[in-house]
């Protein structure tokens, strides 16, 4: 089944929110891959259209008012063009998602095994008892202990873990190609967030598939990821794989995340800096490059020009929509990496004028 | 949508200072810890009927906690949820009463304190929630949000002193002072932050307890946050309690560091001695379950810790950790181990502590 081209192709997408305050870009023209078998992480903060961008490739925004513009092209059918009946036979079949919250997930008044059940049969001419098998292969194969008992069992009576990996066990079901995860492990405390993310990574070998990582949380995208598409106000400002994303990052934002999280490996003093101001409203947004306003490094003309996304020279798949020259750039993050603060980052913050 | 309250240049006057913890600073009080904490227990009862209501057990939240608070330091509490941090932070505060033990601020017992005098003593403690949304009263302005205590504790001069205080409060933490008049809604997660931090600090308390202030914010934002509470510590000579769950955060924010499992501290030492050679096998778990945020040192998966945190209402005997941890003998199930003196420098409670060979396995990881 292993056709060329990539799994999953989206060009160009956007989607747009008009409310009675304005339109608002929360998907603002991205281009993005996920290859077969591997894991693109996609990072961002709260609204930077990271969950729309998934939710619309299952066409959950479809009937929300929501105007959607682009293509999504899964294994060469556009998945934006495709009727509801149609693309309901891909949704939780050949594409699978699991939320952040566990608990709102899954339906409190049915028992996990007749969810789960369910799910087969939306999609599988199969009998009642070969889904309840089914099931109950699933359950145990995301680590339920004693899943023939556990599968009568209803949410509430699960743990936190527990429910995330019934959401899982449902998710794949039904063998997908492409597993969405969004923010699957933000809900959950450190020790049972690396059993997910080693059972995410078991059943991506064992089932050969591929999955789209939502999250905030950089750690996980280094553990997890492939490649990586970092997305601030409703666009990917840079993509790359996961290797050279976190060894030399070409955008203002990402050395901005990077460098504003604590980590084990630091020296434990060392300095965090933060990025000045907050996120950009989706409706007003920034002239010209969007992160403009909250940059150290931007020039008068970058409230001007907006940036595209380019290859970085020498770097093959390493893509970043930055204004500033590519020498800068580099000189700028040797710096940020040693521990030392660049003179343009000491200097005045520019005000973020250009948000209001 | 909030997000557009106003041009707001977010980093407060020291967010490009040089942030080095700078703690016990030389106060009066001499050696005599601030916070002494002995024996702390909260037990929620499980009831049930409901009209004649019969106990049917207990959850044990915290049992059995001990620690000291020095002047000027940061203590970090660590522990996953359902762990009882949360519960001796508020019971420290006095927000909850305890089933047992004591809590002694500056010499003091205060858990059974009332009236006039325990108002006195909370002018000198105070707190910072985990969320910013919910932590402040969306009907007040924040001027009357930040200026409150002065009136609950009977410091008003007038308004014009009010405002002016809390202007200066609201300078200090970052905000525009000409915001005096705005609701909580207009301002964005960060600043509402701020703007707990700056009615926390308007008594100018001893302590500050932080649960979790950071754990609801934007990645980027969390930074200016945590800045400024180390600032706020280093001018103001403020104690620090931070509760978190994020163990990086931790490790960043705190001189000393206590971990907690089910009720108990299992763990407690200076930071360096509890991140770099960790002896309670649910240190090490903890430790190694933290994403690193390098792919090439992360791609060899460690050992995860298995099963889930028993139910508090019913903890295993012995060492409650037994049911977990990968060292468990038949002992551990048996004698419950008490803290001690683990030759490295922190206190653990465990009767087969990681030896420097399986700490060298997890230390591979955050060596890097």
């Amino acid at each position: 089944m292993s056709a060329g081209g990539p799994l999953l192709r989206v060009e160009d997408l956007r989607v747009e929110y008009p409310t009675e305050d304005g339109v608002v870009h929360a998907v603002d023209g991205i281009t993005y891959e996920v290859q077969r078998g591997r894991t693109l992480g996609v990072v961002g903060e709260s609204g930077s259209g990271k969950t729309v961008a998934s939710l619309t490739t299952l066409g959950i925004t479809r009937g929300q008012g929501a105007r959607v513009s682009g293509r999504i092209l899964f294994e060469g059918r556009d998945l934006v063009a495709l009727p509801e009946g149609e693309l309901r036979a891909i949704r939780g079949n050949e594409i699978a998602m699991v939320f952040q919250d566990p608990l709102s997930s899954l339906h409190p008044l049915y028992s996990v095994g007749f969810q789960l059940v369910e799910a087969v049969l939306a999609h599988r001419d199969v009998s009642k008892a070969k889904a309840r098998e089914r099931a109950i292969e699933m359950l145990g194969l995301v680590g339920i202990p004693d899943a023939a008992r556990r599968v009568d069992d209803y949410p509430h009576e699960f743990s936190g873990g527990m429910r995330q990996r019934a959401m899982i066990a449902m998710a794949l079901v039904n063998d997908p190609k492409l597993l969405i995860a969004d923010e699957p492990t933000t809900a959950l405390d450190v020790t049972v967030q690396a059993q997910i993310l080693d059972l995410m990574e078991r059943l991506k070998r064992e089932l050969d598939m591929a999955i789209m990582l939502i999250t905030h949380d950089l750690g996980v995208v280094a553990e997890m990821a492939d490649d990586v598409a970092v997305m601030y106000a409703g666009r990917i400002v840079e993509t790359a794989s996961a290797e050279l994303l976190f060894a030399s990052p070409e955008h203002p934002y990402a050395w901005g995340l990077l460098k504003s999280i604590p980590t084990l490996s630091a020296p434990r003093d060392e300095q965090l800096v933060p990025i000045p101001g907050s996120p950009p409203s989706l409706i007003h947004r920034p002239s010209g490059c969007h992160f403009h306003p909250r940059c150290p490094y931007a020039q008068p003309d970058h409230a001007r020009i907006d940036p595209a996304l380019q290859a970085v020279p020498e770097e093959p798949g390493h893509h970043v929509a930055c204004l500033l020259e590519p020498l800068t750039r580099r000189r700028l993050w040797a710096e940020l990496r040693a521990g030392r603060m660049p003179d343009e980052a000491l200097a005045a913050v520019v005000p973020a004028g250009g948000a209001s | 949508m909030s997000a557009g309250a106003g041009p707001q240049p977010g980093p407060s006057p020291g967010d490009q200072s040089a942030v080095v913890a700078t703690p016990r600073g030389a106060q009066p009080g001499g050696d005599e810890p601030l916070v002494q904490v002995r024996d702390l227990v909260k037990h929620f009862p499980i009831t049930r009927g409901i009209v004649v209501q019969r106990k049917i057990g207990a959850v044990k939240a915290v049992d059995g906690v001990s620690f000291d608070v020095q002047r000027g330091e940061t203590l970090g509490i660590v522990g996953e949820t359902g762990c009882g941090k949360s519960t001796t932070a508020r019971l420290m505060m006095r927000l909850l009463d305890a089933s047992g033990g004591e809590v002694r601020f500056e010499g003091r017992e205060i858990t059974r304190l009332k009236g006039a005098p325990l108002k006195a003593v909370r002018r000198e403690m105070q707190m910072i929630f985990q969320d910013p949304y919910s932590s402040l009263n969306p009907r007040k302005t924040v001027g009357s949000i930040i200026g409150e205590p002065f009136a609950i504790h009977g410091l008003e001069q007038g308004r014009g002193e009010r405002k002016r205080a809390v202007g200066e409060l609201m300078e200090r933490v970052g905000l525009n002072p000409e915001h005096y008049n705005r609701y909580p809604h207009e301002f964005s997660g960060g600043q509402r932050q701020r703007i707990g931090v700056a009615r926390a600090l308007a008594l100018k308390p001893k302590l500050l307890i932080a649960d979790e202030p950071v754990s609801a914010l934007d990645v980027s934002i969390q930074a200016q946050v945590l800045n400024l509470l180390r600032e706020m510590q280093r001018e103001l000579g403020l104690t620090l309690i931070f509760i978190a769950h994020d163990l990086s955060v931790v490790r960043h924010m705190c001189d000393r560091v206590a971990v907690m499992y089910l009720g108990k501290i299992v763990e407690i030492g200076p930071g360096d001695a509890l991140y770099g050679s960790p002896r309670h096998p649910y240190t090490g778990a903890l430790l190694s379950a933290v994403p690193l945020v390098d792919p090439s040192a992360s791609r060899g998966r460690r050992p995860t810790l298995a099963g889930d945190v028993p139910s508090p209402a019913n903890p295993p005997s012995g060492c409650r950790f037994h049911t977990r941890c990968p060292k468990a003998q038949e002992r551990c199930s048996a004698q419950e181990p008490s803290l001690e003196e683990t030759g490295t420098g922190t206190r653990a409670a465990c009767h087969y502590p990681l030896t420097p060979l399986e700490v060298a396995e997890i230390g591979v990881r955050s060596a890097r």
